[in-house]
């Protein structure tokens, strides 16, 4: 069990971190009902570790999130990727069963 | 998948909570519920200006076109019985043909729903919901003190169409509620019992009302929960036990009485002695029905044995529905894990007995049954407003019947099969029948049968600009999506030049309950001649299109020299054969006319396989000399 960043997206986070300037602990990674196929990915800032909360450390960086997210992303590698004309993070989840035809939400 | 951003944190805190409700708009009582007003998470019902729980779903409409909603419009009941409006559920989403004449204010047929006839004017369905739940809206303000309702999550029976729920809909965006979403009533009382936490299993809901009986059967699996059957009867509830307190009481008195008869008034006043008595009869043994009657003081001490010899007939009703639900869902008392108990009816003590002696399970039955329902729904509705991020899930309903289209020859194609958990979105390719068909009729139908004639229609649209290509090579792909309320919206497009229609259906009338389960209930029984239905007119599709190419092939100047005389009298033969064979629509002389004729045209349609690649080569050949 676990989740991992690859290079390339740590170095995103670092930079992105550093920009903002405030308290960061980690990257927290979630998971909240949403859209038409039920789920749909939170990516924040993480200022703290609340009780109860997983960790793992991937590249220099610590990823927190909530036991109840982690069953739908266990083994989710988080990569950074351009993708035509937007770039941003992408959840390569191997839970993931099916996702909806907008690509906002996915079920496990 | 999307890409996702990086956001800043955004953890809700107590100040933060949105202010989200739960409603149950309900055939007699209405009542709005919330979980985030207050500090303990445990939702409540929020009260009525005057301190009662329910509202009643009455409204009676003034001249100058203001409304009064509640306790107070069944007070004019007496004077202006015209001008109250109560059961306006029972019509939301339906025609004039679907629901009985049993009302006693008056309406008006039109196309879609029906209007009733009001001192203010013409009021459809719809609005009359919406004044009822703006009524609650400002109850639910005025008791918490917020300032806006951000979220409503509004129950509605498992059974109700998508006409219905359109319609559920439409009256909360008139009352100004933001729908989260619609959630049918048995699972918001598993929710309320926390059972989307608890172990997977069967559940049944048993839900004895005022004036109607619902039963349930949902399947709990990973927090999702599915309802696999519903039943009951919208003619039973605990007014028909008031009722049979009341004929009793009067036969056993009416002898020491001066009149022989009871007047209407005192049979409203019986039985509302009957009900207090029935009430009492939940805690004590013995109970008094009193009753201050024209005719005289009736005086009348009913036990609890009395009490359940007089309306066992009624509980063994509803236990028979409870079976027919199990036997259509092909399970056993003993596979249920556990009883949901709705209802101020099952308050009896005698209805309970009854329940825990069938099912043998345990009863879940310590949340008033009254509230359980809008307890559920305001539970669902903090967590979908986000207030409670991560700790629960979305819970997932199912479609009721199955959704199709129409395809050649009146068949049904289905797309989305019933009891597929929504939200959810499928799609299927469809093609062109004829050479050169530039245009497509969408025929979106509803219900389990083979034929188009068999199901309900649910919906038409034309995709046009198909370009023109040879039968069987455009692309159409046709989409359902069904939401999360169990909306339904269809689009179609083709691929090559991706031309699109589409259409959002808002079913003109609606489905009885009785008419969903006779729907159910014709595939069942007919599900061997459908399949014999079916099979014939694929058969005669295939023979159409099978004479449609030989004849274009035949009448080709160029494959003239192909065929030899007694070769081409052969297919002739065949040809005549199958035509012969379609009009008398026997199956397996179809089918054997139609093997016979695609074997003798074999060598044929190779010949003209082989002449087409030769020509083509040949092209090849003349260009190259040309170079």
């Amino acid at each position: 069990m676990s989740i991992e960043l690859t290079e390339v997206a740590a170095h995103h986070v670092r930079q992105y971190a550093d920009k903002r300037k405030k308290a960061f602990v980690g990257l927290r990674l979630a998971v909240r009902p949403s859209g038409c196929s039920g789920l749909a990915y939170i990516l924040e800032y993480a200022e703290a570790i609340q009780n109860g909360d997983l960790t793992f450390e991937s590249n220099g960086i610590k990823i927190i999130t909530d036991p109840k997210s982690h069953v739908h992303i266990d083994g989710t590698v988080l990569d950074y990727v351009r993708d035509g004309v937007q770039e941003g993070f992408r959840f390569n989840n191997p839970n993931v069963k099916n996702a909806c035809g907008c690509g906002e939400s996915f079920n496990t | 998948m999307a890409l996702v951003q990086l956001t800043e944190p955004q953890e809700p805190t107590a100040q933060q909570r949105r202010f989200a409700v739960g409603i149950d708009l309900g055939t007699t009582n209405s009542l709005v519920a919330t979980a985030a007003a207050v500090d303990n998470d445990r939702p409540e019902v929020l009260p009525t200006a005057t301190g009662a729980r329910m509202l009643p779903s009455a409204v009676y409409y003034q001249q100058d076109g203001a409304c009064i909603v509640g306790a107070a419009a069944l007070a004019k009941r007496q004077q202006e019985p015209h001008q109250v409006i109560t059961s306006v559920k029972r019509l939301m989403g339906r025609s004039a043909e679907d629901i009985g004449s049993d009302y006693h204010y008056h309406y008006r047929a039109e196309e879609g729903m029906v209007k009733i006839i009001t001192a203010a004017g013409d009021k459809s369905p719809v609005q009359v919901s919406a004044d009822i739940l703006s009524t609650l809206r400002a109850q639910a303000l005025a008791a918490s003190g917020e300032a806006e309702v951000a979220g409503a999550v509004i129950t509605v029976p498992a059974y109700f169409d998508d006409a219905q729920r359109q319609a559920t809909k439409d009256a909360a965006r008139l009352a100004g509620l933001p729908v989260l979403r619609l959630l049918n009533e048995p699972t918001a009382a598993a929710v309320a019992y926390g059972l989307d936490n608890a172990a997977d299993g069967l559940y049944i809901v048993y839900d004895l009302g005022g004036g109607t009986f619902d039963v349930s059967l949902l399947r709990l699996s990973a927090s999702v929960f599915e309802v696999l059957a519903t039943g009951g009867d919208t003619a039973l509830g605990g007014d028909d036990y008031d009722r049979l307190i009341a004929q009793n009481v009067a036969q056993k008195v009416l002898k020491s009485l001066p009149a022989a008869t009871l007047s209407d008034a005192d049979w409203l006043r019986l039985t509302a002695a009957a009900r207090v008595a029935k009430e009492a009869l939940t805690t004590a043994a013995t109970a008094t029905v009193v009753a201050e009657l024209e005719a005289g003081v009736c005086e009348c001490e009913i036990s609890r044995e009395e009490f359940n010899a007089w309306t066992q007939a009624l509980t063994v009703r509803t236990i028979a529905c409870c079976r027919q639900v199990l036997a259509d869902a092909e399970v056993s008392a003993t596979e249920v894990n556990g009883v949901v108990l709705v209802g101020g009816a099952t308050r009896m003590v005698s209805v309970r007995a009854a329940v825990a002696d069938y099912f043998a399970q345990q009863l879940y039955d310590h949340i008033n049954p009254d509230e359980v329902v809008a307890l559920g729904a305001a539970a669902q509705a903090d967590v979908l407003i986000g207030n409670h991020r991560g700790e629960s899930w979305l819970l997932l309903d199912i479609t009721p019947l199955s959704l199709g289209l129409e395809t050649m020859g009146g068949l049904v194609e289905k797309v989305i099969y019933r009891n597929t958990t929504i939200p959810t979105e499928k799609h299927q390719e469809f093609t062109t029948h004829r050479d050169g068909q530039t245009a497509m009729r969408i025929h979106v139908v509803q219900g389990e049968r083979e034929r188009v004639a068999d199901c309900r229609s649910l919906a038409t649209f034309t995709l046009s600009d198909i370009p023109p290509l040879a039968a069987g090579l455009a692309r159409i792909r046709v989409g359902f999506q069904v939401d999360a309320d169990g909306l339904l919206s269809v689009t179609a497009t083709e691929k090559t030049t991706g031309v699109s229609a589409g259409i959002q259906v808002k079913p003109s009338y609606g489905l009885s309950e009785e008419e969903f389960a006779n729907m159910l209930q014709a595939a069942y029984t007919h599900a061997h001649d459908d399949l014999q239905a079916r099979r014939l007119q694929e058969a005669v599709n295939e023979s159409e299109e099978l004479l449609q190419i030989l004849d274009k092939a035949l009448a080709d100047a160029d494959s003239a020299h192909l065929l030899s005389a007694a070769e081409r009298a052969r297919i002739a033969a065949g040809l005549a054969r199958l035509r012969e064979a379609l009009t008398q629509a026997q199956l397996a002389e179809i089918n054997a006319a139609k093997e016979h004729l695609q074997q003798v045209s074999a060598e044929f349609a190779g010949r003209r396989m082989n002449a087409d690649i030769q020509r083509a080569i040949a092209g090849k050949k003349i260009d190259d000399i040309g170079q």
